[in-house]
């Protein structure tokens, strides 16, 4: 029991740390969002950024660092799909479907 | 004849390792990264297939949706330290915390009232631009999200808490699960904060 309430002391100080960071990183969003770089290196940099937020999110406030392997399984197939949902948008616009429907016949 | 207990809601099952509430919890998040996932889609469809998009920063409050950031990822270290709080037996602490997440997730709400209200004023509506629909419907939808995991946190700190006293493992499962919720709304304002408003 001791053990496990200084296991859970430890992820709290954890979650406070990853906390601060998230709010760091919140105002490192914005503050490059003003930055006159052009469009793509802003998109990116706001995207990296976002991604690095979630993932910390996901690890440690909705604690997946530690989950059961059925966890992963299904949450890989939901990020397999949600990149699917991703790409079509995108490979619709630059025709790419098109191109492969045409060649298939 | 004896009422039959549900089995594992707060011991694991042997083969997942997991109870059957918090299974059933992560199923029902990655259905709603799915739904998220959707309108995401169609954001980027409408985006890439516009000839003009605006900025968002030139239409919407950056300031306020810099706050709301704010208090949502505080609204989650509240969530955490709740939780926390049940697992060590201080259910007095633990209603301070859960009250502080219910108090982050209605100053959101307010602050998002503003902004509407801000748009509605200026006769900025969901059928002015194809920007503006995609807006309002990401943003209601996530708002609408807010509101539920406000009512399942209001439903544990009053009505449902009576289960401390008689099942206390099994309230603090319920209580995990409802953080669970909590931070994947958290997680969804975290890509929706640039996309919408810095990009």
């Amino acid at each position: 029991m001791a053990d496990n309430i200084e296991e859970l002391n430890q992820h709290v100080r954890t979650c406070i740390g990853v906390f601060v960071a998230l709010l760091c990183l919140t105002i490192l969003t914005v503050a490059v969002s003003y930055l006159d770089y052009p469009p793509p290196a802003t998109i990116s940099i706001a995207l990296s950024i976002a991604f690095v937020k979630a993932s910390i999110v996901v690890s440690y406030f909705m604690h997946l660092i530690s989950e059961k392997d059925l966890v992963y399984w299904s949450l890989g197939i939901t990020a397999a799909f949600f990149l699917i949902l991703m790409v079509v948008p995108i490979a619709t616009n630059l025709d790419i479907t098109t191109q492969m429907i045409r060649v298939s016949h | 004849m004896s009422a039959i207990e549900i089995p594992y809601t707060d011991t694991p099952r042997p083969d997942t390792g997991l109870t059957n509430a918090k299974l059933g919890i992560w199923l029902f998040l990655a259905s709603e990264i799915m739904l998220f996932g959707g309108l995401f889609s169609a954001y980027i469809l409408l985006r890439v297939g516009a000839d003009v998009w605006p900025e968002g920063r030139d239409i919407l409050n950056v300031p306020l949706a810099t706050l709301n950031t704010f208090v949502l990822i505080t609204s989650s270290i509240t969530m955490v330290l709740a939780w926390a709080s049940l697992v060590r037996g201080e259910s007095n602490k633990y209603r301070l915390y859960n009250y502080g997440t219910l108090l982050c997730g209605l100053i959101f709400l307010i602050i998002k009232y503003i902004e509407y209200s801000s748009k509605f004023h200026h006769g900025l509506f969901p059928s002015e631009s194809t920007f503006l629909a995609i807006y309002f419907t990401l943003t209601g939808l996530h708002g609408l999200h807010v509101v539920g995991g406000m009512c399942a946190l209001a439903y544990l700190q009053f009505f449902g808490s009576k289960m401390w006293e008689s099942q206390p493992a099994r309230f603090t499962g319920r209580v995990e699960c409802a953080g669970l919720f909590w931070h994947l709304v958290d997680l969804v304002w975290i890509f929706l904060f640039p996309v919408l408003y810095l990009m």
